[in-house]
């Protein structure tokens, strides 16, 4: 029965994704990608993937269409229709798609639980979790103690992301001009509109709260640092639109999330280097505490904050970078 | 009908991957190419979400201490979490380079074609 | 005694929930322009989600699980409207002028 539901899921994530290709004005792809967004989140769902369903929904249904339609507003908002190397692209996907569906037949069926990917380390994850770490959510568990490293690294990306757009958009200018002064060019806000003032009053603190909850009891249930950063600053994004951008920057400042990107990382590391301090390796959350759960505990939930702070302070200073930059 | 269940998923890996690169061949558009790469990664989160899941089993996520239940595979989901959150800070990075290609430029359609400078 | 009458509520429920979802879906195709649309589907939608989920409450029983239910119930009766109000303005707002009835007749006459 499920399975029904799975191939109906899928082929509607492919007619969206056919729809977005082609459609001619740049908003309504946009548009069509968030949906698409959503379905392969309850597609994710439906795999057994409660995480990454409420990371792909959160950052890719909420932040990144918010992120797009910023970008929509600076630039063009319908495609010109030329299309290059029409023939040329269709003999590539042709061939390649061809070839890798000839590579699925070799494929173990879906769920079985023989397959190579189920047999090495998997099976030691759980009974290693149980012992050593003691949270129900093994992927947090793998996420913040067995494979810590990659997510430093991908702590150190988004900051990277933020430092780059920052570089590009940082300033209110577009190259050329004289900064005009922002005062009459302030963006209002949509606080005249009664219901959505009125909605938006009573969502904000619960959509904080949320994401308080879904940053701390990540290791109980699905959550963690990345769907909690987006959480919050989905919240303070929401807050920008109601009542202006100029509110919204006094709420918190650049240089607080400024602050917020770089501490978060630097949070990251300094558990890394205090667990060297103490005698351990880099990341060796066993050196924190006698009893090893509760070591491994506090490690995780240590870096698990420096994630949610820096992810927070990223996508707000990016969502400002685009609100305020002015049109050329 | 079990062949298509079995596979069905990878099928559809390959359908939104192509169509995802057909897009960022054939548009000439920044944002289109964006969406375009968008669907690409998509595409792959959805080949190895589909490769950790276990037949019966259940998320990753121990209940009232059983833990002894069948559970889907962990492993591929923590790295598509860690993929998706690249894949943001790529697309903006790649949103704030359109926004400077259309103030240098003007435009965001055909940035190759020779054209006056003005 | 309970258990088949609780089955047949929520069976009923999520039954009409969906029926009234696919009726929005009809409307959402058959209607001439965009404010019919969005009259057509965010009725129809926010009804038929607060009955699926109240069907889903009704299983589930005196739960955490409700509780949860009835918070997703709450925010999406509180959003749905606002998002439908948000969407019809922008569209006014952006230029997209509605079909009156007039404009047809004028037409046809």
């Amino acid at each position: 029965m499920i399975e029904i539901l799975s191939i109906f899921l899928l082929c509607l994530t492919v007619i969206t994704a056919v729809a977005v290709i082609r459609a001619r004005s740049l908003f309504t792809a946009v548009m069509l990608m968030g949906i698409f967004s959503l379905l392969m989140a309850a597609a994710f769902l439906l795999l057994d993937a409660a995480d990454v369903a409420l990371t792909e929904a959160a950052v890719g249904a909420g932040i990144s269409t918010v992120l797009m339609l910023s970008a929509l507003a600076l630039t063009a908002s319908k495609e010109r229709v030329e299309h290059v190397r029409f023939g040329v692209a269709v003999i590539v996907c042709t061939v390649l798609a061809g070839a890798i569906f000839y590579a699925t037949f070799d494929k173990p069926p879906l769920g079985d639980p023989n397959a190579p990917v189920h047999q090495h380390v998997a099976p030691e994850f759980f009974s290693i979790t149980r012992e050593e770490i003691g949270i129900p959510n093994v992927v947090t568990a793998i996420l913040g103690s067995f494979r810590g490293y990659d997510t430093l690294g991908e702590v150190i990306v988004v900051l990277t992301a933020g430092i780059g757009v920052l570089f590009l958009i940082g300033g209110t200018a577009p190259m050329g001009q004289v900064s005009p002064s922002s005062g009459d060019q302030t963006i209002r806000g949509l606080r005249h509109h009664q219901p959505l003032r009125v909605i938006a009053k009573w969502a904000i603190p619960f959509i904080m709260i949320f994401a308080f909850y879904v940053q701390f009891h990540g290791e109980y249930s699905p959550g963690g640092g990345f769907q909690a950063g987006a959480l919050f600053a989905a919240a303070i994004i929401l807050y920008g639109l109601i009542e202006g951008h100029r509110r919204s920057v006094q709420v918190i400042p650049p240089a607080v999330l400024r602050a917020m990107a770089a501490g978060g990382a630097l949070l990251y590391g300094a558990v890394g280097v205090v667990t060297m301090l103490m005698g351990g390796n880099f990341l060796e959350y066993r050196v924190l505490h006698e009893n090893s759960t509760t070591a491994q505990q506090m490690g995780i939930i240590l870096i698990e904050a420096g994630v949610g702070i820096t992810v927070a302070g990223v996508l707000l200073a990016i969502f400002h970078a685009f609100a305020a930059r002015d049109r050329a | 009908m079990s062949a298509l269940t079995d596979l069905f998923h990878y099928w559809v890996f390959v359908v939104l991957l192509m169509i995802g690169f057909y897009g960022v061949m054939t548009r000439s558009n920044l944002m289109k190419k964006l969406l375009g790469l968008s669907i690409f990664q998509s595409a792959v989160f959805l080949l190895f979400i589909s490769m950790g899941k276990v037949e019966g089993g259940t998320a990753p996520i121990v209940l009232d201490g059983n833990w002894d239940a069948t559970f889907s595979n962990p492993l591929p989901q923590v790295l598509i979490l860690t993929a998706i959150v690249v894949g943001i800070s790529t697309l903006a990075l790649g949103l704030a380079l359109v926004v400077r290609i259309k103030e240098a430029y003007g435009r965001i359609d055909d940035i190759d074609a020779p054209e006056a400078e003005s | 005694m309970m258990a088949p009458l609780l089955d047949v509520i929520s069976w009923v429920m999520l039954v009409g929930g969906a029926a009234f979802v696919f009726i929005g879906g009809v409307g959402a195709i058959r209607m001439p322009d965009l404010y019919t649309r969005m009259h057509a589907t965010s009725l129809t939608d926010t009804l038929g989600s607060l009955l699926i989920l109240g069907g889903l409450m009704v299983q589930a029983g005196f739960s955490l699980m409700t509780l949860k239910l009835i918070a997703v119930t709450l925010f999406l009766l509180f959003t749905n409207p606002v998002s439908a109000y948000a969407l019809a303005n922008a569209a006014l707002l952006s230029g997209l002028e509605p079909k009156l009835a007039d404009d047809e007749s004028e037409n046809e006459s």
